[in-house]
């Protein structure tokens, strides 16, 4: 069965194709949920909600406005925005710096993170910090290229090719 | 259309981001359709990025047993949750901070109410006691001026006593010559019968000559019965008969009730 068939499935509130879906997406989502709230437990509680949300939601994925991914990654970076900006949030990461995820690598030992420090660093090696913050700002944070170029200190006009070469060396890294 | 271009642009990552506009994103997904290269390299773009995610992954402790249960229960009860809405605590804490407010209000307003009519009641025992001593000091202010009036040195007084008609009758006149006026005490006279009147003469004597000196209205509303009058003649006599209302030309002699001459 391939993508569009489950994802049709799973709109006609399919429990199976659904489950599918989750295996294909939620550690990902889960991921990226976490490169914003920066706390495992939290991530994984919001990473659950989200889930939840995509299925009663399921009927309101329009295939021709998007990929599915793209869709629960809007859904998730959302959830991931709004715990953030809550206040209870707010209150316990006051002194967090705004670093990158990289960063979790560095963390990662200490707080005893499940994150796949290997699997990162591989992935990572030889990806400029310049490429790491592009994709975690376009792909994690969901900032639009404006918002990006003014974060990074860019022109516009280049962020569109930057993502696309450092898209690029990720998906070199990944056939290694 | 040049695919490999379009692929080189970057359009497709951004895709991938949900960065594109809606028109964008419809023209993305018609020339993927259109393309199976871009739909391809959509493809691989997309695993990319969830490779990606898959690295700071924190471990994904909930399998999807925990997704399912929720879902079922979700099932289970949305007939109960029709009813059941989040108890959202600002929006009951505010209500009853304005119900409780209100009430407040309510109540200070009604306070206020009782306080400003006893305020009134006061005010108008107040108003009625100026009044009574405001009568009372009238009333004082006419008796003196009624004292001072009959104790003028040129005061004549002429007793008049009571006729056959009324024997116990009496008046008193008291005839001050130079300010040509009477005052009539007719504390002696007894109520005069609905339709009458009594009717005060200044008598002459040879010949028997009465003058109208007028009436005594409103004889049982005067208190104290002191009636004051013009007299410009040289009365040798007073008289006071019973007519009819709105008095006579001459005198009903049968119904002289007082009598007195003057005294020269």
């Amino acid at each position: 069965m391939n993508l569009d068939q489950l994802i049709k499935r799973f709109q006609n509130k399919d429990v199976t194709a659904f489950e599918r879906l989750h295996g294909m997406y939620a550690e990902n989502i889960c991921g990226v949920i976490n490169t914003i709230v920066r706390n495992d437990a939290l991530a994984q509680e919001i990473c659950q909600d989200v889930f939840i949300k995509v299925w009663n939601n399921a009927e309101s994925y329009n295939p021709s406005k998007g990929r599915f991914f793209t869709w629960i990654l809007n859904i998730a970076r959302n959830a991931a925005i709004d715990q953030v900006r809550s206040k209870s949030y707010k209150n316990s990461k006051k002194n967090l710096s705004a670093d990158y995820f990289v960063g979790i690598l560095d963390h990662g030992s200490s707080t005893e993170s499940k994150v796949d420090a290997i699997g990162l660093k591989k992935l990572v090696k030889n990806l400029k910090e310049k490429c790491i913050r592009v994709i975690e700002l376009l792909y994690f944070k969901g900032y639009t290229q404006k918002e990006a170029a003014e974060e990074l200190d860019i022109p516009v006009g280049t962020i569109k090719t930057r993502n696309r070469s450092c898209i690029a060396q990720l998906r070199k890294n990944l056939k290694l | 259309m040049d695919v490999q271009a379009y692929i080189a642009s970057g359009i497709l990552e951004l895709y991938v981001a949900g960065l594109l506009s809606e028109e964008q994103n419809l023209e993305v997904h018609g020339h993927a359709l259109e393309h199976p290269e871009i739909m391809d390299e959509i493809e691989q773009i997309e695993a990319a990025v969830l490779a990606l995610g898959k690295t700071i992954s924190p471990g994904l402790p909930h399998n999807f047993e925990v997704i399912r249960e929720i879902i079922d229960i979700q099932k289970e009860t949305k007939v109960v949750e029709l009813g059941k809405k989040d108890i959202n605590w600002s929006w009951y804490i505010g209500w009853a901070a304005s119900v409780l407010m209100a009430i407040g209000l309510v109540w200070m307003y009604a306070q206020n109410e009782g306080l400003k009519s006893q305020i009134q009641v006061v005010e108008n025992e107040k108003q009625t006691l100026e009044e009574q001593i405001n009568d009372a000091n009238t009333s004082l202010e006419k008796s003196k001026e009624l004292l001072n009036t009959i104790r003028d040195k040129n005061i004549t007084v002429v007793p008049l006593g009571g006729q056959e008609v009324s024997p116990t009758s009496y008046a008193k006149a008291y005839w001050n010559k130079q300010e040509q006026k009477v005052f009539i005490d007719a504390k002696g006279l007894p109520e005069p019968p609905d339709g009458f009147v009594y009717q005060v003469w200044s008598l002459k004597l040879n010949p028997l000559t009465p003058t109208s000196m007028g009436l005594l209205e409103d004889f049982d509303l005067d208190e104290n019965k002191i009636f004051a009058l013009n007299n410009p003649n040289e009365s040798e006599a007073f008289g006071i008969t019973l007519e009819p209302a709105g008095g006579s030309e001459s005198p009903t002699l049968e119904q002289l009730y007082t009598l007195g001459a003057v005294s020269s």
